[in-house]
């Protein structure tokens, strides 16, 4: 129990900061808003999972990836070609000349499945595919690079690079993937139809459960001596190095769970929006979610929520008024946030809260003074 | 042990060449247990490449290094660090970020493993382990300081502690007292005689007097190579080392 409340939930503040995150995603949005506002937040919460990915990677380890769209894609991708497989029964797809397979494929004149596509028939396969395969290349490109040493902005152009390689990959090769358009007309699982409202609700909900979820792993892995060791290695790698510590090892790590956590927001993508499409893989997207993590505060998993919510509310917001005038303002954004409030969201309600709490304890202990006749307590200290 | 008889360290031949370069030349140096080394010798004599060396942070050109009779030139540096050997930078090198505390467990020699990390406990024998480094480095009273609140002095104290709870079997120093106050250069001096028992311990340092205070042996290098090398009196009296070292 104080394992739990210690290590998972950060003690008193962080257990008050975790609550108010749950209770908003989980009780208040869906009882204020309406399920297409709803499903909004929930396509916002994907996102997050990508932004919290990032304070682990970026925020405690130091490792700026501008390829995060690479794994969301993944993730993505993966859930979209099983729903695809469904679409593509071969009842549906009567009309085509192959029919059974997805519809871009017969355009593109392909006569059968390809190899590759075939594991995705299966549920468990697809759901363990979209756990391993994001996590193992990250692994691959980790081991790669952090083996060697290659660091800092070295590696972030080289996830940069790689996010395009991918875009220009599935862009590319239509037959197998869609191409550009993506895999659309996703709408049933297992012959449910997921468009649905009550779909969409029950997406929602197991979307907000598994980000908390992801929430706790990153408090765990904060608070472990892992946690330190990432903050150590950030400041002063050597010092790691030389104290025994193999650090390409820790690197590649949690850029495999950043990977791992992005995924799996990617597939709820897929699950909540019915499609997916190579403009959640490339640069822009990948950009965007540094920047969601830089507003909500990059050591800060829940601010990293915050974040998300707030940037896409306001693209939303705005984009619909001003449309040319949004990314001039999410650029002047992220600039303004480097350069002012480098903790983000999280960094001002830090600075802040203080002061609240402090004036609202000594306003407390003045009413309390000027009604003497409640009770003899001391007003008690409250340090949280 | 059973090295009992044997040298703590062993470098024979010991070369390192930046593009042409050597900065450090077919060097010889040998180290006992519980022997207090010294290295001295004027800017760019390649004293802190040696010690670069040795924990593998750069590779030799050619030569050998034998810790215990393990030969570290072909290890990496952390399996260095595990066979025992320890290193201190010239600026005090230890996590800011941290507390005191905190910068000692990350340096605990146990979970070193990711797995090993995500799963590391403070168990009480961790915790003992930590008090009593802290307590040999002046600093038990700074456990949940911030360690970069902590005095230039402390800080330097601090990362011998980093390296003395790993319990290293060769500790390298370097320029220990750079910086310290008159008082806190007493207190390290007294700090690296009490550590050098049982293990081996080398020191880069300017300060003569201080070294003359803890060193047994002294080595002065000189453009990659030895120049003098025997107890504090003789190097000090060797006619080369007063010429390009010492002065007149």
């Amino acid at each position: 129990m104080n394992f739990v409340y210690e290590k998972l939930m950060g003690g008193k503040r962080g257990l008050t900061g975790f609550i108010i995150l749950a209770a908003l995603i989980l009780v208040v949005f869906p009882l204020f808003f309406d399920i297409f506002r709803l499903s909004l937040v929930g396509k916002y919460l994907t996102y997050a999972f990508a932004a919290v990915s990032l304070v682990l990677l970026w925020g405690f380890g130091g490792i700026l990836s501008l390829g995060q769209g690479i794994f969301f894609g993944l993730g993505g991708y993966g859930m979209a070609m099983f729903l695809k497989l469904e679409a593509s029964s071969p009842e549906n797809t009567s009309i085509q000349s192959t029919p059974g397979i997805p519809d871009f494929m017969d355009w593109n004149q392909l006569t059968e499945l390809p190899w590759f596509w075939v594991p995705f028939n299966s549920l468990t396969f697809t759901i363990l595919a979209i756990l391993i395969l994001p996590a193992a290349f990250a692994y691959l490109i980790g081991a790669a690079m952090f083996k060697r040493r290659v660091g800092g902005v070295y590696f972030a152009i080289i996830t940069q690079v790689i996010s395009v390689i991918l875009t220009v990959l599935i862009v590319g090769q239509q037959g197998y993937t869609g191409g550009i358009n993506g895999m659309t007309d996703l709408r049933t699982m297992h012959g449910w139809d997921i468009t649905s409202d009550s779909a969409r609700y029950i997406f929602y909900f197991i979307n907000s459960f598994l980000l908390l979820s992801v929430i706790v792993l990153g408090r765990f892995i904060l608070t472990s001596k892992f946690g330190s060791l990432l903050l150590a290695m950030r400041d002063k790698e050597d010092r790691v190095r030389f104290s025994g510590y193999d650090v390409s090892n820790f690197k590649i790590f949690i850029f495999c769970i950043a990977a791992l956590i992005s995924a799996i927001g990617g597939a709820m993508f897929t699950l909540q929006v019915g499609f997916m499409s190579p403009s959640f893989v490339g640069i822009v997207p990948s950009i965007e979610m540094v920047i969601f993590c830089a507003v909500g505060g990059r050591m800060s998993l829940i601010g990293a929520v915050y974040g998300t919510l707030l940037i896409n509310f306001g693209k939303t917001a705005f984009s619909e008024t001003f449309p040319e005038l949004w990314l001039f303002l999410m650029g002047g954004l992220f600039i303004s946030v480097v350069m002012f409030f480098p903790n983000g969201l999280a960094g001002i309600w830090e600075d802040y809260s203080h002061h609240l709490i402090s004036r609202l304890t000594a306003f407390k202990n003045k009413i309390r003074k000027m009604l003497p006749n409640t009770g003899g307590k001391t007003p008690t200290q409250d340090a949280g | 042990m059973n090295y009992e008889n044997s040298l703590t360290l062993a470098i024979e031949d010991l070369t390192v060449s930046f593009d042409g370069f050597k900065a450090v030349d077919a060097l010889n140096l040998y180290l006992d247990k519980n022997e207090l080394h010294v290295v001295i010798g004027p800017n760019g004599a390649g004293k802190t490449t040696v010690l670069d060396l040795i924990c593998g942070k750069t590779k030799s050109t050619s030569g050998s290094i034998k810790f215990l009779n393990k030969e570290l030139t072909k290890m990496p540096e952390h399996e260095i660090v595990r066979a025992g050997v320890g290193r201190k930078f010239q600026t005090p090198s230890i996590y800011e970020n941290l507390t005191v505390l905190e910068n000692l467990e990350v340096s605990y020699p146990e979970g070193r493993g990711v797995i090993g990390s995500l799963l590391f406990k403070r168990t009480d024998k961790v915790r003992t382990k930590i008090h009593e480094v802290a307590e040999q480095i002046m600093l038990v009273d700074s456990l949940d300081t911030e360690a970069a609140l902590l005095s230039h002095g402390q800080k330097q104290w601090l990362e011998i502690g980093m390296l003395l709870i790993q319990d290293p079997q060769l500790l390298m120093l370097d320029e220990p007292v750079a910086g310290m106050s008159v008082k806190e250069r007493e207190q390290t001096a007294e700090l690296l005689n009490k550590i050098s028992e049982g293990r081996s311990v080398l020191v880069i340092e300017h300060d003569m007097e201080f070294v003359a205070r803890i060193a047994d042996k002294v080595t002065v290098l000189h453009q990659g190579k030895i120049l003098a090398a025997g107890n504090m009196k003789e190097v000090q009296n060797d006619p080369k080392v007063i010429e390009v070292y010492l002065g007149h």
